[in-house]
């Protein structure tokens, strides 16, 4: 129960259909543990319910040392939990700058009405949260597109806009749901240098991706997930020579000239 | 215990009546998710062109029946003209909104223009055709009668229509997925102008109606009854035409049973008493479907 | 693109020049009621317009900024002339406590409301505010012993300011309710540029998103209720003072929720300048084409449908293109910290 992230057979399950089943893993503190596996494996229905989305069938979930189970997702965000959405989820007619705010909004502390009165306190949180919000954007590099609208921006960018949101809740953990999906090549190296860049500044990252290439190159550990289920684990190295799990990306039928 | 029967008859044929015109907002809302605000202005359009068409010199019948086309085409046509090009634009839903309120505003006051028929209230051939039925110190009116009849034989035809015929397959296949729906090559515009026409032609017959059984017309008359109607389709779970049927009945009989006992201000207002209350206890009314929540 | 440019250049002189503007405009509002064409019918005309503005403005809280639709405004419209008319006229309360009053009634019927509509979504939201101001209006006119029922209530008294009778001789209903509407758009500035109007426009963005990001979606969506049902109270209270002394029930149906609610659409969802552009045009139109007779209502219909097609963001309803503005507070701290103030470019 030390573990930072400590998840233990949790199941879900829509009217008949499990989608997770079963699935026990854990993330120590400042490391990058991918989640890999084909589609419809049940990744994003895995963050789904840490994130308190769905309230899960069964199972136990902890962050550290606090249950997670049967939480809203505002509460987990305050416990330390953040993440960002497969298929992007900015709020488009909002300013880049203001969505890194709006990730902050759980840490800002002016009430209504010293906001409607622009009392002091007001501007000074206000202020700080503003520069704040600026520094995010320049670690990963946005800083030149604070003022435009999100909407706006080319997929890439939105997805760095996304991850910076996320940080900005002061969380420990990020869950990243396929952080490098619609980039190219330079893009996603570049994603890859701030993913570990994260690493170092304190953060632990929960990974969903696809690209190999970034999984291979950052993860310390590698869960992988078919059907629902768990079906390997381990270092990188080890996932890559995996039958089960080549097995599970090609489609089933076991390759006898290996 | 007589006052309670002779309100209970009123509100089932009023009820009736207003199922007629719940089933063009609930139709229209099940395939376009779209609460069509011009629909009572359609139903007052309907009821004006039979009071025309009799002041020809037409005939009661063939005037209904030239009523129920135009009224059909004008449901169509704003359709054709306003809605279909947001639909293209792929507009946000309160452009639509908001357009079907113009047309509206567009229509009835048109009807209301002194050289077209002026704002005034204007008498209607009464369809109190057979006089009527005394049965102790309860009156039925033949009007009332007619209603009932004509009403349940349409809800039945129209039932036919969406179950048995293939342009009725086609509108259930475009209220699950409209865009599976045209992948099959379903006609998805052609099955919309179709329900705006069904929900237009219905809402003359509503109009013909109940402007008969009042033997009153006004350029107004649609706004308050739209409403209501509205919130008979709400109540019965909009988009399910037998829901329609039993929202109208529940509204028609409630606000007859309201005026008897409580008052005639009460009256209006108590299709909306019931429509919050149903939607407080269960927001999908009588018979609606759970939407399917997508993360 | 060009227009764009066009449109960047205009907002930056507008911001340039914003002080002037400001002074030359208060200027010309203030001398508004000596000007001869003021005459009493103009006169109201105008104290309309700064009413229909206001109404808009709080209407907008609720679409604009957090994309919940309302239909049935006129109910909390209603709520507050009432209020404050009740108040003024059976216990002889003075003005501005009953307009305090007026507000705060609109606002925990706004509240009552809210709660229950939270787990509706959409189309569902709107039908149910929609029924509220049909059962608002019922109430108006059945409860005879208090609302005197279809007669309304009569004999409303003008307001005093310091012992001066607000009226429309004096030009005092003007300048009480545009010192309203400038207080109201200054308090909808300050809550857009907070972190309450950022969660309100995250929930209208992506309500899924801002949960997870930790806004309590559903307090934030009651508090936009209340405050536009508390805008648009003090708008009622307004109104009750200077609609000729006297206020009914056929004031506050579903037709005045619709014309509340195309002033915020025509005008330009989301923002200030629309709510006064929407809510002239509203006024004005009948005014300017009174040589169309009845005409004018057809064409307002088709003002509507066309607008919605060509324009569906409103006469004004275009996002600012200026950078954004950080204090000079902030300013300071982003130079000291060696960051690109982007507000410095170009």
């Amino acid at each position: 129960m030390a573990d930072f992230l400590y998840v233990s057979g949790i199941t879900m399950e829509f009217g008949g259909l499990t989608a997770v089943d079963d699935v026990s893993f854990h993330v120590d503190k400042g490391e990058i543990v991918s989640l890999i596996g084909p589609n419809g494996a049940g990744k994003t229905t895995v963050f789904n319910m840490l994130t308190g989305v769905y309230s899960i069938t069964a199972g136990e979930m902890s962050f550290q040392g606090e249950r997670l189970n049967e939480r809203t997702p505002q509460d987990i965000v305050k416990l330390g939990i953040s993440r960002t959405f497969q298929n992007l989820r900015l709020f488009p007619n909002m300013r880049v700058i203001e969505n890194v705010m709006l990730g902050m909004h759980i840490h800002t502390k002016y009430s209504f009405f010293e906001g409607l009165l622009r009392l002091p306190s007001f501007r000074r949180e206000e202020d700080e949260k503003a520069v704040r919000a600026l520094e995010i954007l320049d670690s990963i590099g946005m800083a030149w597109a604070a003022d435009d609208y999100a909407g706006s921006l080319p997929y890439g960018d939105q997805r760095k806009v996304e991850i910076a949101r996320a940080m900005a809740t002061d969380a420990k953990l990020l869950l990243l749901d396929e952080p490098a999906a619609g980039m190219n090549p330079a893009e996603s190296r570049d994603l890859l240098t701030f993913i570990r860049h994260l690493k170092d500044i304190g953060y632990t990252v929960l990974l969903i991706e696809h690209d190999m290439n970034v999984v291979m190159n950052i993860s310390d550990r590698i869960y992988v997930l078919d059907h629902g289920r768990r079906i390997a684990e381990g270092l990188p190295d080890e996932i890559a020579a995996n039958q089960d799990v080549i097995d599970a990306y090609l489609g089933g039928e076991r390759k006898s000239h290996a | 215990m007589q006052t309670l029967l002779g309100a209970l008859i009123n509100g089932l044929a009023l009820g009736m009546a207003y199922a007629l015109i719940a089933v063009g907002y609930s139709m229209v809302f099940g395939v376009l998710r779209l609460i069509n605000f011009s629909h009572g202005s359609v139903y007052a359009f309907g009821a004006y062109m039979v009071y025309f068409f009799v002041s020809l010199k037409v005939g009661l019948f063939p005037s209904i029946l030239i009523a129920i086309l135009l009224s059909g085409l004008l449901a169509l046509g704003i359709d054709k003209v306003a809605l279909e090009p947001l639909r293209k634009k792929k507009s946000i839903p309160i452009a639509t909104l908001i357009t079907t309120i113009g047309m509206s505003f567009i229509i009835t006051n048109t009807l209301s223009i002194d050289y077209i028929f002026g704002s005034e209230k204007h008498g209607f051939p009464s369809l109190n055709l057979f006089g009527s039925l005394m049965i102790g110190n309860i009156t039925i009116q033949s009007s009332q009668v007619i209603m009932l009849i004509v009403a349940v034989i349409l809800m039945l035809a129209l039932t036919f229509i969406v179950q048995r015929t293939k342009v009725g397959l086609a509108m259930r296949a475009i209220e699950q997925n409209s865009k599976a729906a045209s992948l099959m090559g379903i006609n998805v515009n052609f099955v919309i102008s179709f329900t705006f026409f069904i929900g237009g032609a219905c809402a003359a017959i509503a109009g013909a109606l109940i402007a008969g059984y009042y033997g009153i017309i006004s350029p107004g008359m649609g706004s308050t009854i739209g409403l209501k109607a509205f919130a008979a389709a709400v109540v019965g779970g909009i988009g399910v035409l037998h829901g329609a049927v039993v929202g109208g009945l529940v509204v028609g009989v409630a606000e007859c049973l309201a005026a008897q006992y409580l008052g005639s201000n009460v009256r209006d207002p108590m299709a909306f008493v019931i429509l919050i209350l149903i939607l407080i206890i269960r927001p999908t009314g009588f018979f609606g479907k759970k939407g399917i929540t997508k993360v | 693109m060009k227009n764009k440019g066009l449109l960047h250049s205009f907002e930056r002189a507008v911001d340039r020049f914003k002080w002037p503007l400001a002074v030359a405009l208060a200027a010309l509002l203030i001398y508004t009621p000596r000007f001869a064409f003021m005459t009493p019918a103009n006169m109201r005309i105008a104290i309309m317009i700064l009413i229909y503005a206001m109404l808009g403005m709080g209407l907008n809280v609720l679409i604009g900024y957090t994309g919940l639709v309302s239909l049935g405004h006129a109910g909390f419209y209603g709520i507050g002339a009432y209020t404050c008319a009740l108040l003024m006229t059976k216990l002889d309360w003075p003005f501005w406590p009953a307009l305090l009053a007026a507000g705060c009634m609109a606002a925990v019927v706004g509240l009552l409301l809210g709660l229950p509509t939270l787990r509706l979504s959409g189309t569902y939201l709107s039908i149910v505010t929609l029924g509220f101001c049909e059962i608002v209006q019922m109430i108006l006119k059945q409860w005879e012993p208090v609302t005197n029922g279809n007669y309304g209530i009569r004999n409303i008294p003008k307001p005093l300011l310091f012992g001066l009778k607000l009226d429309m001789k004096n030009g005092g209903l003007f300048y009480l309710t545009l010192a309203l509407v400038v207080l109201t758009a200054l308090a909808c500035m300050a809550i857009r540029n907070s972190k309450v109007g950022r969660a309100f426009l995250a929930i209208k963005d992506d309500e899924l998103a801002a949960t997870m990001m930790g806004v309590r979606t559903a307090r934030y969506k009651i508090l936009a209720f209340v405050i536009s049902a508390f805008i648009t109270g003090l708008g009622g209270g307004v109104y009750c003072v200077v609609a000729n002394g006297y206020i009914e029930p056929t004031s506050f149906v579903f037709n005045t929720s619709v014309m509340i609610l195309s002033v915020v659409i025509v005008g330009g969802l989301g923002t200030i300048r629309g709510m006064v552009f929407g809510s002239a045009l509203l006024w004005l139109f009948p005014q300017v084409f009174r040589f169309l007779n009845e005409w004018r209502f057809v064409i307002y219909g088709v003002l509507l449908v066309v607008m919605m097609q060509f324009r569906p963001q409103g006469a004004l309803g275009w996002r600012s293109t200026l950078p954004y503005r950080f204090s000079r507070r902030a300013r300071r701290m982003i130079q000291d910290k060696g960051l690109k103030d982007p507000g410095k470019e170009a």
